[in-house]
Order: C-alpha cells, then sequence, then structure tokens
C-alpha cells in the first residue's frame, strides 16, 4: 500500500462488520465526538431511523436483481455495439455528408452509452454480482484515456466516501474551479467561466489529469512510486486510445484515397475528434449538473467525523442533485441523472434509480428533507451562475485565498497543530 | 489456429478494438463466435445414476482440446447469475464428433450440481475456460497402469480408460474404483462392455457399503487390493482421484513401499458448506502469497492483513469496491446481508464478507 492516505486508516473501530461506522480517515482523535451533519433537520434518532430505512429500501432491490437486470446491460451493451460499429463504418464515407455526419452521431452515442450507462456503471461494481467477465468492475475498462484504476479510486472511493466534503472531495471544483461558497477564492478563478468551457471539450483529458493527482504529490500526500505509477498508467492508456482514434481507423482508410480523394483518412481522424468532443460536451454537462447547482451543499471534515450510516446517506442526498427528463435520455446519462440515487446507493444497478426515487421521495417528505432536481436546462443554468459568481472577487477577506487574513489563519492552524503534535510526542 | 482467427487475435485488431477484444463485438453477431472465449451448446444431459449426470458439449472454435484427465470451469448462468464449477472431462479424447462431456455428481448442497442434473437443458450456452491440469496421461503410455478412483472421481480417470481403450493401447491397465454401491456408480453398464471388450484392461469394482455377493475384493482401499491384482507400486505409474480419505491412504501405502513418484493424484473438492456454523472453521487460503490462515471469523480484508498482506482497500463498508477481488472458491457470508455466495471464482468485496469453512482468494 504506498498510498499515504490509505495506509493511515485504522482498523479495529471501522470494521465493516459495524455497517453503521464512519469510514476510515473520518473517525476523529476524539471518537466520542458525534458528528453534527443533519442535526438542523433531525434528531440522532430520526438519523438512524433515516438510515435504517434507506438499507431496507437498498435490500429490497440487492434482493431482487437478477435476469432483467442482467437482460438490460446485455440490451444497452448490444446497442453501444451497434452504434460503435456503425459510427465506425459511416465516418469512412466523409465523401458523402449525410452518412459522415450520422456516423459522427453514431460514434458519439457509443462513446457516451459506453462512458456511462456502461462504463461507469460497471466499474461501480453494480453487475459484479452476475460473474460475467465482461461487466466484472474489476477487469472494466472504458473508451476514455483515463485509466479505469486511477479513475476508481478518485470516483469510487474518494469521491463516493467522502462526497462534497471540503479538503476530502477532491471532485468540489475539481481544483480548478471555484464552484461553492465555502471555498477561498483565488485569482485564477476569475476566469472560471472560460476554463470551464475549455474543459468541457477536453473533458477526457481532464479527467485522466485529475486522476494522476499531482496536488495530492506535491502535497507530500502521495509517495513518489505510487505518483509514478499513476503517470504511467495514464500514458499507457493515452497511447491505446490516441492510437486507436487518431492513428489506426485513419491508418485503414488510406486504401480508400485511389478510389477518392487524398483527404479522407483526415476526414476520419476528424470524424473522431469530433466524437470524442461530442462525448465530453455530454459528459461534462451531466457531471457538473449532478454536484454543483447552487442549492447543493457542502461539508466540513469537521461536520463529518464520527459521522453514523444515517448521516452518510443525508450528506449524500444533500449533496447531490438530479435532472428531470425522459426515459431515453437517463439512459444516456447512465442514470446520473439520478445522481441522489446514484450517491446513495452507488453499486446497485443504475436502471433501478427511477424505482428507488420513489421510496427516496417518500422518506424525503417523511423527514421534512429537500431533493434537488429540474431540467437539464435550470441546473445548468444554475452551474452556469454559480462559476460566474463565484469567480468574482469576494468582498470578505476571508474568503479570499491569499489575502494577509487567510494567510494568518492558515498560519495560526498550523501552528495550531504543530503545537499539538509536539505536546503528544512530550507526553 | 486457422488463418481467420490468428488474425482476428492479432495486435493491429487489438489496436483498433481496445480497450475492449474482438470477442466483444462478434459475441454481438453469435455467442459461439469468439476467438479467446471458450463457450459451448449443451447437446445432452444424461442422466448416469439417480444423482449423477453427463453433460455433453460442443465447443466452439475457440476450444484447444483437452488431455485424458483434466478439468474444465463450467460457467452457467442460472437467472442472470453466472456459476462457475470445476469439472474433470470424462469424455475419451479420440472422439470425432467434436463434442466432450462432463460427468457431475449433483452434491445435495451444490447449486450448480443440481441444477446440472435436474434442469439443464440441450441449447444452453456454457461458459467455459480451456482444460487445465497436470493429472495426465505422459504422451508414450507405459506398459502398465493402475486407475484407481473412488465415488465421483472416476471422471478423469474414465476419460484416461476410453481414450486408451480407442486408441488401442496394448498396455495392461488395471482400473479400480470404489464406489458405495452399483447403484451409486456412474458408467456401470459401460465399464460391464468395456471389460468384456478391451482385452488388455482389468475392471474391478469394490462397491463398500452394498457388496456384491462374489465379489473379489471388499472394504476400503488396502495394500492387499493392489497384491490380489498383482499391481506392483514400484513399477507400475498409477493415477488415483477420489476423496480426501483415499487419497491420504493411497498416498501412504506409495510413501511406505518408496513408491511415492509413480503416483499421480487429484482431489475432488466439494466445498463444505456448514451454514448454520455459528464459529468460525476452515482454512483461508491467500492463493497468490502462498499464505494459509484459520479463520478468525473476520472479514477477509482483515484476516488478510491480520497475516500481514495489504491487500487495496477504499470505505470498508461495502460501497466503493476498491477492494473487491477474486474468491477462488469456498464460500462467504455477506456481513450486513448475511448472504451466502458459494461461486467458484466470483468477485466479492473482501471488506463485507467473512469466510464459512475453507475459503481461497486470489490475493
Amino acid at each position: 500500500m504506498s498510498h499515504l492516505r490509505k495506509r493511515n486508516a485504522p482498523i479495529e473501530p471501522l470494521s465493516a462488520s459495524n455497517h453503521n461506522a464512519a469510514p476510515a480517515p473520518l473517525v476523529g482523535e476524539d471518537t466520542t465526538k458525534r458528528a453534527t451533519i443533519g442535526l438542523d433537520l433531525m434528531t440522532y434518532e430520526q438519523l438512524e431511523d433515516f438510515g435504517n430505512e434507506l438499507d431496507a429500501v437498498r435490500q429490497r432491490v440487492l434482493d431482487d436483481l437478477g435476469q432483467t437486470d442482467a437482460d438490460y446491460i446485455r440490451r444497452v451493451i448490444k446497442v453501444q455495439r451497434v452504434f460503435d460499429v456503425l459510427g465506425r463504418v459511416g465516418i469512412f464515407f466523409p465523401f458523402f455528408l449525410p452518412v459522415f455526419i450520422a456516423g459522427i452521431v453514431c460514434l458519439a452515442v457509443a462513446k457516451i452509452l459506453e462512458n456511462m450507462e456502461i462504463g461507469h456503471n460497471v466499474m461501480h461494481g453494480q453487475y459484479d454480482w452476475m460473474n460475467d467477465p465482461v461487466v466484472d468492475g474489476k477487469k472494466y475498462e472504458w473508451d476514455n484515456v483515463a485509466p479505469a484504476q486511477d479513475w476508481k479510486h478518485g470516483h469510487n472511493y474518494i469521491h463516493h466516501t467522502y462526497t462534497n466534503i471540503h479538503g476530502m472531495d477532491r471532485d468540489i471544483g475539481y481544483n480548478m474551479f471555484r464552484i461553492d461558497e465555502a471555498q477561498p477564492w483565488y485569482p485564477s478563478h476569475r476566469v472560471n467561466l472560460p476554463l470551464a468551457f475549455l474543459l468541457m471539450l477536453f473533458f477526457e483529458w481532464g479527467v485522466m489529469y485529475h486522476g494522476i493527482e499531482l496536488d495530492e504529490y506535491l502535497g507530500g500526500r502521495m509517495s513518489k512510486s505510487e505518483f509514478k505509477a499513476r503517470k504511467k498508467r495514464a500514458w499507457q492508456k493515452v497511447r491505446r486510445q490516441v492510437v486507436k482514434d487518431y492513428v489506426a481507423f485513419p491508418v485503414l482508410a488510406i486504401p480508400l484515397i485511389p478510389f477518392t480523394a487524398w483527404w479522407v483518412p483526415l476526414a476520419v481522424l476528424g470524424g473522431n475528434v469530433a466524437a470524442n468532443i461530442i462525448r465530453n460536451i455530454w459528459t461534462f454537462i451531466i457531471i457538473f449538473c449532478g454536484h454543483f447547482p447552487a442549492e447543493v451543499e457542502t461539508f466540513t471534515e469537521d461536520e463529518a467525523q464520527n459521522e453514523t450510516r444515517g448521516q452518510w446517506y443525508l450528506r449524500q442526498l444533500l449533496g447531490s442533485a438530479n435532472i428531470t427528463g425522459s426515459r431515453p435520455f437517463h439512459v444516456m446519462t447512465g442514470n446520473l441523472s439520478y445522481q441522489v440515487e446514484h450517491h446513495l446507493f452507488p453499486d446497485i444497478p443504475a436502471r433501478r434509480y427511477p424505482e428507488v426515487a420513489e421510496d427516496v421521495h417518500l422518506l424525503v417528505e417523511k423527514y421534512g428533507l429537500t431533493y434537488n432536481t429540474g431540467r437539464l436546462s435550470k441546473q445548468i443554468g444554475s452551474v452556469v451562475r454559480q462559476l460566474a459568481v463565484l469567480g468574482r472577487k469576494p468582498s470578505d477577506p476571508y474568503k479570499v485565498g491569499n489575502s494577509p487574513e487567510s494567510k494568518a489563519l492558515r498560519r495560526e492552524k498550523r501552528e495550531a497543530e504543530k503545537a499539538a503534535r509536539e505536546a503528544m510526542a512530550n507526553a | 489456429m486457422g488463418i481467420v482467427r490468428k488474425a482476428l487475435a492479432s495486435r493491429p485488431i487489438a489496436a483498433l478494438t481496445s480497450p475492449h477484444t474482438i470477442d466483444h463485438y462478434l459475441d454481438q453477431i453469435h455467442p459461439m463466435l469468439a476467438v479467446k472465449h471458450v463457450r459451448a451448446r449443451v447437446v445432452e444431459v444424461v442422466h448416469e445414476t439417480g444423482v449423477a449426470s453427463t453433460v455433453v458439449l460442443r465447443p466452439n472454435g475457440a476450444w484447444r482440446g483437452f488431455k485424458p484427465g483434466q478439468h474444465v470451469e463450467f460457467g452457467v448462468e442460472v437467472d442472470g447469475k453466472r456459476r462457475v464449477r470445476v469439472f474433470s472431462v470424462s469424455s475419451s479424447a479420440r472422439r470425432k464428433d467434436g463434442t466432450f462431456s462432463v460427468s457431475v455428481k449433483a452434491h445435495p448442497d451444490g447449486y450448480v450440481s443440481q441444477y446440472l442434473h435436474h434442469e439443464l437443458s440441450p441449447r444452453t450456452l456454457i461458459h467455459l475456460s480451456q482444460a487445465d491440469g497436470d493429472f495426465v496421461l505422459p504422451d508414450v503410455v507405459p506398459d502398465d497402469l493402475l486407475l484407481l478412483s473412488g465415488g465421483s472421481g472416476i471422471t478423469p480417470v474414465m476419460s484416461m480408460l476410453r481414450t486408451l481403450s480407442e486408441s488401442g493401447h496394448t498396455g495392461r491397465v488395471t482400473f479400480l474404483h470404489y464406489a458405495r454401491s452399483r447403484e451409486d456408480e456412474m458408467f456401470s453398464e459401460e465399464l460391464d462392455a468395456l471389460a468384456a471388450s478391451y482385452e488388455f484392461v482389468r475392471i474391478v469394482r469394490v462397491y463398500t457399503r452394498e457388496p456384491e455377493a462374489d465379489a473379489e475384493l471388499a472394504g476400503r482401499f488396502d495394500l492387499v487390493h493392489l497384491k490380489h491384482l498383482e499391481v506392483d507400486p514400484t513399477s507400475t505409474l498409477s493415477y488415483v482421484c477420489g476423496p480426501a480419505g483415499l487419497i491420504a491412504s493411497v498416498r501412504d501405502t506409495y510413501d511406505e513401499l518408496g513408491a511415492a513418484e509413480q503416483l499421480h493424484t487429484e482431489y475432488f473438492k466439494v466445498p463444505t458448506v456448514d451454514l448454520d456454523a455459528e464459529d468460525a472453521t476452515g482454512t483461508l487460503t491467500f492463493d497468490d502469497s502462498g499464505i494459509d490462515a484459520a479463520n478468525s471469523g473476520a472479514t477477509i480484508l482483515e484476516q488478510a492483513e491480520a497475516a500481514g498482506l495489504t491487500p487495496e482497500f477504499g470505505c470498508r463498508m461495502g460501497v466503493c469496491n476498491t477492494c473487491a477481488l477474486k474468491k477462488n472458491h469456498g464460500a462467504v457470508r455477506h456481513v450486513i446481508t448475511g448472504e451466502v455466495s458459494a461461486s467458484t471464482d466470483e468477485t466479492v468485496k473482501i471488506c463485507v464478507h467473512v469466510p464459512v469453512g475453507d475459503v481461497n482468494v486470489a490475493l
């Protein structure tokens, strides 16, 4: 285990047999202290019941998994493969524009289905119960430049366990954007919006870069060997993806030149670029709408220390936002339009989210909670507004990261921590 | 390997289909069409005894054949879930019709073996591995050969016997089989017929529970049985397959005579699952590291850490799937749901599973 963060995890009090215990690093030094998440909404007893009721919903679905779920994911895979092949063939006809454009669209749809409804969900282990190597979360590698292994660590573990906790969930603004009031403002946030637009076009590259976790390495929280291994995996995956989309398929079009025109291989290359960009735009939009709309809540490490199962569930509920839409729309988002349900139950097959959403709604009503949902246009609008508003320099100096006030605050905190460490060492 | 198959398995094709393989596309055209994935259709299911059956399979072109005595992973899907077990091939390697068969005794708690016996129907798609195992005859079979088996351990040696008979092997073959009774014995009629038609074999069956009146041998395995059959362990290449008890006593006998190098053994693993056991029993084996640990009743992750291993983990609460790995065999119980799963070769999250009896994980 070379990753420092993993090594720190204590073992005894976190036995998985006690499912109501907080996940690893969230156990504070004072284990008698209770997490405060949700106390403004519910009592500890209610939180306990809330957790139990959601556990029951999850169990009901798990007990019901069977042939229809297996048939569903296989049908999606079949449709994805058909679009994939149609798209690959279509972009070989750049001299016949309607077919070329249809090819790009088919290929983009194939990549979207592969990344979202198949890749993302399979890599969550949603279909591991089928015991079929094709949909095995451990083995699956997706059609994306980000290597599955590092994406799974950052996404399944870090993001899904410490969802929306400042300083723990690296997906809050991806270390690039100021998307939450509680994040310190830096001058680079002035370009929040144009930067987000660029990231949208090249999202898969952003995901790959995010997975290398350069900031963790520079911050001394990751060993050099782990960092090197991440870079190596990323290079390997990038090479494979680039060779396929931008070399192999264009080369395959070279024999067409005598019968058509010299630029046909370049058009094939362009078709692949276009399909990848369409996929990037779509996945970016869906993912940004899942956690970044204005009403979504974030948390501090202090609030979440020693949280219970019920509080973990509540944090997921308050920290995610849904998008309404038609059934084909939900499939194209990988059912991540049911972001709330996905965060409550990340490892049950995504096609079950609409069904569990009904139970979640009932519980939300019962406990008087809020449930963030809205049309795609509304959620996009909210995200854009957040990026624009939070990109401006706040008047409160404590919200500006490099203001003398913030620096003094950080110094104070560092010194307090150092003093505490020394006191521990002396004792 | 045909030219088309070779071309499809080539690197340029892999570069075009990355990160998937060509089989992921061929799959969609026809399930039997594959370059690497071995699949088969069930041709028929023959009931051998009241509880044992032979499944005749027609594999696809990816199947590279088997040597008599080898076993194969047999995966069948029931209600969306693939159940994988390992079975010995029982048919002759000389079969010309492109089929082979496995023979299975239905274990009372064995989900797959029960399913095979009672429900498996022709045309069902079976997911196979390539045949594997070192329990095989040498390329040149010596003149003296002993095939010894107990119970359902008869299947690999039956494949050997059938192959030897069909290839016209003229060395002396002694086939000694222990079964509880004739009703309990697989291939009874074929063995009778072979005893009459294959002049170089001597087939002797010992029914331990219900011995026949005129039987030449009785009781459990003993050196006396070999002496009676004029088999000299020190000079006879011997294959024994069956329950652990039988193998242990044969091995002791051979060891005492200094004939250990003549003996080839194959255990028949029937997972012993004691579902009601409250106490932690059995051994947890970390296969890749070669470490055995007495099952302490804790989760596999904790036991691995206690054994000094450092498996990957994340949330430790069954959410993130970071710790999921292959369980080679054995039964595990989910600590939250209480669900027990006993499939061979399945992926489990080790942070929320405790072993039930003997478990072997790829760690």
